[in-house]
């Protein structure tokens, strides 16, 4: 009884360390977009909001800002469409080769990214299709269809394998099946896809540098400011950036959890 | 003629190298509650599934109202289907459910309410119409799933092991909600199963598979008095089945020497073949002594199960051969019995059957 105390009480602890150990910089940073001091001291100046203020009257920064949500957007939507299909595929048929297809649309995440950042750059330009915003969406869906992917086929896996089949039995065709049974089965993981796929999308800086161009999304433009200079409107910045993303997170594993257990029943 | 609405000619399926079902030839009526019972694997749930349109024929012809529907898309069908899992749709109410068919059919959205209601009522569901399925208990679901394929009208309802995930005092109700429903509607039930229980309470006829071939069709009466094949007895249970050769016959009574003992059976055998034959556990006797009668053998009892009031003892002869004898509790408690007591088992020669004949 006591050993168990013990062993829950430190694991307790250590959970509380590791939290402690990731969220730090964050906190100061969230902090320090509140001080009205240059440089990141202690004691701390006074509480100011003079970096947002800052911010917001940087065209720059707006037109990053836009930028990226425009890129995340796009490729939300289509990083889940493809991640849904080639889920569907999976589900359903069975094909010569799929062990490879399979592994094919999975690869993307093991590639170093600074090396797919290369690669797509190289690609991009050699095809003439660098630089432009539209650039930046086709690697962010390269890059992010996989998670789809994994997502929509986790909740595909939870389906009554006879549903589909009851519903052509019912006098659905394939077509109206998909609308009527397979999407809205699917709707709590693709809503997380969706989640998912733009905040990894919001968030990526290496392929986004490379490909982007003059096009800066908000993770290039925050780069952009910390060469060389010490601002601390990249605080601010970032303190938005985490709030996005984080939203983003925590309503994906809201649908991804908290829906997924029920309709499986 | 007409009154045959699904016919299965020479029909075979097979899934690369393994036979399914092999050549299939067999009717059904309009109106008849069919059971097709068999272990699993023998084809039973595939030939469902060719009825529902989900898996196509390799070779031969099914026919419904005269129709052949072999090249027939499922949604083209009218066959729905009562599932093992039962397959609701988890994201909509019972009603939903109910009206996901009509919905499919083009039916508007104000008689699809109608139809649906009216169904979930008659299956004494309503209260739960705008539930969603998942909240809804086994019994419940069991009812959405037969209301979602009943509102469609059908000529014919397919049921695959659709009370298996019940519990055994629910299955026993759905069974009678299902042979009333049968009744009422007048339309063709064909119900797959494992379950003997099932299929003997509720079918007007009962289709034994094995291996993908029907051993046979018949009456659950036929199939439990004259099973067809060695196969059809012991997949019926309760039987006692020896085999042996022919050692005489006369008059329309052989004698037929097994391991066991020799014993009598009315019919005309060849002397020298080998023989197997059939006494159903309910029509053996047991007595502590040797008694005067046709058929008779020492046994040994090894166990006894219950089932409300009736007895079936399973028993062992000298040469390790296994005898089963049901009996009413109240007749066996005379005895006084005890596992391992040595007693006699006797029955009538014209109570055994030959597998094969009539």
């Amino acid at each position: 009884m006591n050993k168990t105390r013990l062993l829950d009480g430190s694991l307790r602890i250590y959970t509380v360390l590791i939290f402690a150990f990731i969220f730090a910089p964050i906190l100061f940073s969230v902090i320090f977009s509140f001080n009205s001091q240059r440089f990141p001291t202690i004691p701390l100046g006074e509480f100011s909001t003079e970096w947002y203020v800052k911010i917001l009257n940087d065209p720059d920064i707006w037109e990053a800002a836009l930028n990226s949500l425009i890129v995340s957007t796009c490729t939300a939507v289509l990083a889940t469409f493809l991640g849904f299909c080639t889920a569907y595929s999976d589900y359903r048929y069975r094909f010569w080769l799929k062990g490879p297809y399979l592994a094919l649309i999975l690869l993307p995440p093991t590639i170093p990214l600074i090396i797919m950042a290369l690669a797509m750059l190289a690609w991009l330009s050699k095809i003439g299709m660098s630089g432009q915003l539209y650039s930046v969406i086709i690697a962010h869906t390269v890059l992010t269809a996989p998670f789809a992917m994994a997502v929509i086929r986790l909740r595909l896996s939870h389906m009554d394998e006879n549903l589909e089949a009851a519903a052509w039995n019912l006098g659905g065709s394939e077509w109206t099946t998909m609308r009527h049974v397979i999407v809205p089965f699917c709707k709590p993981a693709i809503i997380s896809a969706l989640c998912l796929t733009a905040a990894v999308s919001f968030d990526e800086f290496a392929v986004s540098w490379f490909v982007s161009g003059l096009n800066k999304t908000l993770p290039v433009a925050i780069l952009e400011i910390v060469q060389g200079n010490i601002d601390p409107t990249v605080n601010a910045i970032g303190t938005f950036v985490f709030l996005i993303s984080m939203t983003l997170i925590i309503v994906a594993q809201i649908f991804l959890v908290g829906r997924q257990i029920k309709g499986t029943e | 003629m007409s009154d045959d609405l699904v016919v299965f000619e020479n029909v075979q399926k097979s899934f690369d190298d393994f036979v399914a079902v092999k050549e299939m030839n067999f009717t059904i009526g309009k109106g008849e509650f069919v059971a097709i019972m068999g272990p699993s694997g023998c084809g039973k749930t595939t030939t469902l599934r060719m009825l529902a349109g989900l898996e196509t024929p390799t070779q031969g012809e099914i026919r419904l109202d005269g129709q052949v529907m072999n090249d027939v898309k499922p949604h083209e069908r009218d066959t729905p289907m009562v599932w093992q899992s039962l397959a609701l749709f988890p994201f909509l109410s019972a009603r939903e459910n109910v009206e996901f068919g009509l919905k499919m059919r083009g039916v508007d959205k104000a008689e699809r309410k109608e139809r649906a209601l009216e169904w979930l009522e008659k299956l004494g569901i309503l209260e739960f119409a705008n539930r969603n399925v998942a909240t809804l208990s086994g019994g419940q679901r069991q009812r959405v799933a037969l209301a979602r394929s009943l509102v469609m009208k059908p000529q014919i309802l397919l049921l695959d092991e659709p009370l298996s995930a019940l519990d055994a005092h629910l299955v026993i109700r759905m069974q009678a909600v299902l042979t009333q429903l049968q009744r009422e509607l007048g339309i063709t039930f064909v119900y797959v199963t494992h379950s003997q229980s099932e299929a003997f309470a509720m079918a007007d006829r009962v289709v034994i598979m094995s291996n993908g071939e029907i051993d046979q069709v018949g009456t659950p009466k036929e199939i439990y008095r004259a099973p067809a094949t060695r196969f059809v007895a012991e997949f019926v249970g309760r039987n006692n089945i020896l085999t042996g050769t022919v050692a005489a016959s006369s008059n329309g009574t052989s004698d037929i020497t097994t391991p066991s003992g020799s014993f009598k059976v009315s019919a005309d055998l060849t002397i020298g073949d080998d023989a197997t034959f059939v006494v159903s556990a309910d029509l053996v006797q047991v007595s502590p002594h040797k008694p005067d009668a046709e058929n008779t053998v020492q046994c040994r009892l090894l166990s006894e199960e219950f089932v409300g009031s009736m007895v079936t003892m399973f028993l062992e002869s000298s040469d390790g051969h296994e005898f089963k004898v049901q009996m009413q509790e109240r007749a066996l408690s005379e005895f006084d019995l005890k596992g391992g007591d040595e007693v006699w088992l006797d029955w009538s020669a014209a109570h055994s059957h030959i597998p094969g004949t009539p």
